[in-house]
């Protein structure tokens, strides 16, 4: 029997583990492909790994499962980092990310649940996820099931006002068991978010809204294991995950052009030395 | 008498989409109706006190209402999501599109007061353009019933079916069309129920414009002219074989609908016979916006009466090969 200490440094190495070969497999297929999302990837990645190796309950071979938590990917374009995860969670063969974009390939340039089991809803166009993981929550409530739900949501997207929709009615109906995480990169597609319309103070925002609010180091796997798994006290919870765009790769961190860059082969091969496992 | 003029048999087919939603949801607790504080326009007050948990209102949120109709089925509920269609279908597209219909989510869309039945609050108002635009989108079945027994029956199919659907409903009141030519009562989405057998021309109506094509039936009988009659309730998928043989065996044909002609019934139709067994095709309903005023006035104008439904198939006669 492991304590609870060892069980936690367990989770993390796996994590560690987990997040760098994510990395580096979302790298390989954005350069294969030539196409994708990078940054906005590597910024996510530490959130979703926690995510499904640390948080989750989930079963791979029963995706349906009525009582799985639920993890809505909003920020629908960082494929690279949704379909790395559930790869690595054991949805489906590793093989299948070498289709990655490819004509008629289930792993679409945005997720859709009826190609690939894991996904939740078929996002992309911004301030989508979030209403449906409200609507997910509403449901459990309805059913007095025991699922949470969580939703990640890039920074910029909070700029679509679907999101101030759903944040107005999980407020209002309290409800404890939807966490929103937010990618707080501080970059948009094409500049800083504060430069473009600002969002801070973000944190107070929610507050205002009726909701909890956490701000943690987006690159921190004990920090957000801490802050994913806590218990809200009544309220919804939002997670402001503080992280730097192109986590992990020096030349791509915290600069715009790649949100969606595509490495060439020096830079491909420069960004894999540095994301060593 | 005609029945229009049947005043007393006239009825509000809301009426019948609330008392088959109560009765659905009494024997299944995975209905839920989700609303954009639109209880009294979707008359939900029954349903209401009835079920005040599975009654979700988001507040005036359409965008927010569709993706947590989605979120409602993930979870295993069977969402029925009602709202002014003009609200519904305009607002809450991208939605519509990607939450539901991509998704193919099990979420029923319920549009109240389609078309013109707000005439007078304007174009922001009336919800002509949502044929075209739900059409389009290749996964929702789009059925719009033309009296209190077909809203019925729309209603609890939809609860069966597991799919998207958008139900097109009024507040217009409207007869109670009986049963078809044949004297049975069948509603099975995508087949169009024949209400009325002829032979020189064919009208394809939908929803409230059924009981007024039936009239003009009887304007043309006057003059010797065989209408052939059918409730096309569903534009998505188009009972392609049925209208295909009434061209083929009626030689021309009509279509009335209580929407824009471009993209709704009429583009339909008029897509789907160029394509395959051309015949002459005359589409009543709206050309664009229309301006204010009662929705009798509209429908004058716009030729959505028996006279102007008759005269269109005298053209659609008169341009048979």
């Amino acid at each position: 029997m492991k304590t609870q200490r060892e069980e936690t440094q367990s989770d993390l190495s796996e994590i560690r583990a987990k997040a760098s070969w994510m990395r580096r497999r979302a790298l390989q297929m954005v350069h294969a492909k030539r196409l994708g999302h990078i940054g906005g990837d590597l910024s996510a990645t530490d959130i979703v790994a926690v995510l499904y190796f640390g948080v989750l309950r989930y079963d791979p071979k029963t995706p349906d499962w009525p009582d799985r938590d639920r993890f809505v990917m909003s920020k629908g374009h960082a494929t690279g980092v949704l379909y790395t995860a559930l790869a690595a969670a054991g949805y489906y063969p590793k093989e299948w990310l070498d289709t990655y974009m490819e004509p008629g390939s289930r792993l679409n340039g945005h997720p859709n649940r009826n190609y690939l089991p894991g996904v939740e809803a078929n996002t992309g166009p911004l301030g989508h996820g979030f209403p449906i993981a409200l609507g997910i929550a509403i449901a459990g409530e309805l059913s007095g099931a025991a699922y949470r739900t969580f939703v990640l949501t890039g920074d910029g997207e909070q700029q679509e006002g679907s999101n101030w929709e759903a944040a107005m009615t999980a407020g209002h109906r309290q409800l404890s068991k939807l966490t929103l995480i937010i990618d707080r990169n501080r970059l948009q597609q094409g500049a800083r978010t504060e430069d473009t319309v600002g969002l801070d103070p973000l944190g107070d925002k929610y507050r205002a809204f009726g909701w909890e609010v956490t701000e943690v180091d987006g690159h921190d796997h004990a920090a957000l294991l801490d802050a994913l798994s806590a218990v809200s006290r009544g309220s919804p919870r939002c997670i402001i995950a503080n992280t730097i765009k192109g986590k992990g790769v020096s030349f791509m961190e915290d600069k715009a052009k790649w949100h969606h860059g595509v490495p060439n082969d020096n830079e491909f091969d420069l960004a894999m030395e540095e994301l060593t496992e | 008498m005609t029945a229009l003029e049947k005043q007393a048999g006239m009825f509000d087919c809301r009426k019948a989409w609330a008392s088959t939603l109560e009765a659905l949801a009494s024997d299944d607790e995975r209905i839920v109706a989700v609303v954009n504080d639109s209880v009294g326009s979707s008359n939900l007050g029954g349903f209401r006190e009835a079920f005040a948990d599975r009654l979700v209102n988001v507040g005036i949120a359409e965008q927010n209402m569709v993706g947590v109709g989605a979120g409602l089925a993930n979870g295993g509920k069977i969402p029925f999501v009602s709202a002014a269609s003009c609200f519904l279908s305009g607002r809450a597209l991208e939605q519509i599109k990607a939450d539901v219909a991509y998704s193919e989510y099990n979420v029923k869309l319920v549009g109240q007061s389609s078309g013109v039945a707000y005439g007078e609050l304007g174009a922001t108002h009336h919800s002509i353009e949502d044929f075209a635009w739900l059409r389009a989108l290749g996964t929702l079945t789009v059925v719009a019933p033309a009296d209190p027994w077909e809203t019925e029956m729309a209603v609890r199919w939809a609860a069966g079916h597991t799919g998207p659907v958008y139900l097109r409903l009024s507040r217009m009141k409207v007869p109670d069309l009986g049963p078809d030519a044949s004297g049975q009562r069948d509603f099975t989405p995508g087949r169009m129920r024949l209400m009325r057998a002829g032979s020189d021309v064919t009208i394809l109506a939908s929803g409230t414009m059924v009981h007024v094509a039936l009239m003009a039936a009887d304007v043309l009988a006057a003059e010797a002219v065989s209408a052939r009659v059918y409730s096309a309730h569903t534009l998505n998928p188009l009972d392609e074989t049925a209208i295909l043989e009434a061209g083929a065996e009626t030689g021309a044909i009509v279509t009335c609908e209580e929407a824009l002609v471009s993209g709704g019934l009429g583009g339909a139709v008029a897509e789907l016979t160029s394509a395959n067994r051309p015949v002459p095709v005359e589409r009543i309903g709206f050309q664009g916006f229309q301006t204010t005023g009662s929705v009798a006035w509209l429908f004058e104008e716009n030729g959505m009466t028996p006279d102007g439904i008759a005269e269109a198939a005298r053209r659609a006669v008169s341009r048979k090969a």
